[in-house]
């Protein structure tokens, strides 16, 4: 069975883009924004499950970056340094937004669905012909909201953008093993929680 | 191995970073173990399927808006040119904790 493979590699220009920002050129920042504002939009996206507060977050977080360029000491790569910030306007404003849930990356959740998975029927047909895109996505965007934030920020930043457990463990300031136990949990309940959509079902369309 | 020996590697082992002995061991457990196997095939599918699937794009119209934004915050903000005492920002340090 083959394994995932990651999609991110650092640019060779972006050391030179760094440090023109940080002389001032503000073209060189702006060609920053345009090669991550996506990643960084996604990201707040998954954390804050709200369109506004990740609108705020990407403009907070460039801003931050822009502002604190003189702290950057290029110990890391830039775009882990943004994500950082990033992550961490986006938890602030999920807490603002939540005052009544603790909302800590810290936190080492365990829940009922931590146990041995349940659904052991395949997925067939693919999940992409048996739903349309928008249908798909639908689903996708309910099943990653209802896991804990630790988790979806976890899996956000090294399944769907490409960061090494290295770089994810830098980026949220956890340990290795705390990214690993995180990941595994998040990957094992989001798959229990799609398997209900697209198990392999004898004698049906397999639409709910 | 147990099914629950194959699950704790189950993470390493999809991001290909295990010794090859370990390696071997669970894909000899996968040959004969049906439930590990579809288990297995699942998560790799929920991995790709997130990956592929463009959830949260930014659009081009609120893209341009945002960095119009930025920028002009940026520029009235200004850049601070010495570093903050407190290593807030620091990349050996996290921000806000």
């Amino acid at each position: 069975m083959g394994t995932i493979q990651p999609k991110v590699a650092e640019p060779a220009d972006e050391i030179s883009l760094v440090h023109a920002a940080k002389a001032g050129d503000i073209s060189a920042f702006e060609e920053l924004v345009k090669r991550y504002d996506r990643n960084v939009f996604r990201i707040a996206q998954h954390i804050t499950q709200n369109r506004e507060d990740a609108e705020d977050v990407v403009q907070d977080a460039f801003l931050k970056a822009y502002q604190n360029l003189a702290n950057f000491q290029e110990q890391s790569k830039f775009y882990t340094w943004l994500v950082r910030i990033a992550v961490n306007e986006a938890l602030m404003r999920l807490r603002r937004r939540r005052p009544e849930r603790m909302v800590s990356l810290d936190e080492d959740i365990k829940t009922e669905e931590d146990s041995m998975p349940r659904e052991v029927a395949d997925w067939a047909p693919n999940p992409e012909q048996l739903y349309t895109q928008g249908e798909l996505k639908e689903i996708l965007g309910k099943t990653i909201q209802g896991l804990p934030p630790s988790f979806r920020t976890v899996f956000v930043l090294r399944d769907v953008e490409g960061l090494s457990t290295e770089e994810t463990a830098d980026a949220l300031d956890l340990s290795i093993p705390a990214v690993k136990s995180r990941l595994l949990r998040a990957r094992l309940q989001l798959r229990e929680r799609l398997s209900k959509y697209f198990k392999n079902r004898t004698g049906g369309d397999g639409k709910k | 191995m147990t099914c629950s020996d194959f699950l704790k590697e189950l993470t390493d082992y999809l991001d290909d970073s295990m010794d090859a002995q370990t390696r071997a061991e669970l894909e000899d457990h996968l040959q004969w173990c049906h439930n590990c196997y579809v288990v297995c095939n699942t998560t790799k599918m929920t991995i790709e399927i997130y990956r592929d699937s463009h959830l949260y794009e930014l659009p081009d119209d609120l893209r341009g808006r945002l960095r119009g934004a930025i920028l002009a915050k940026c520029q009235s903000h200004g850049c601070k040119s010495e570093p903050a005492t407190a290593p807030v920002q620091s990349d050996t340090s996290h921000p806000n904790k």
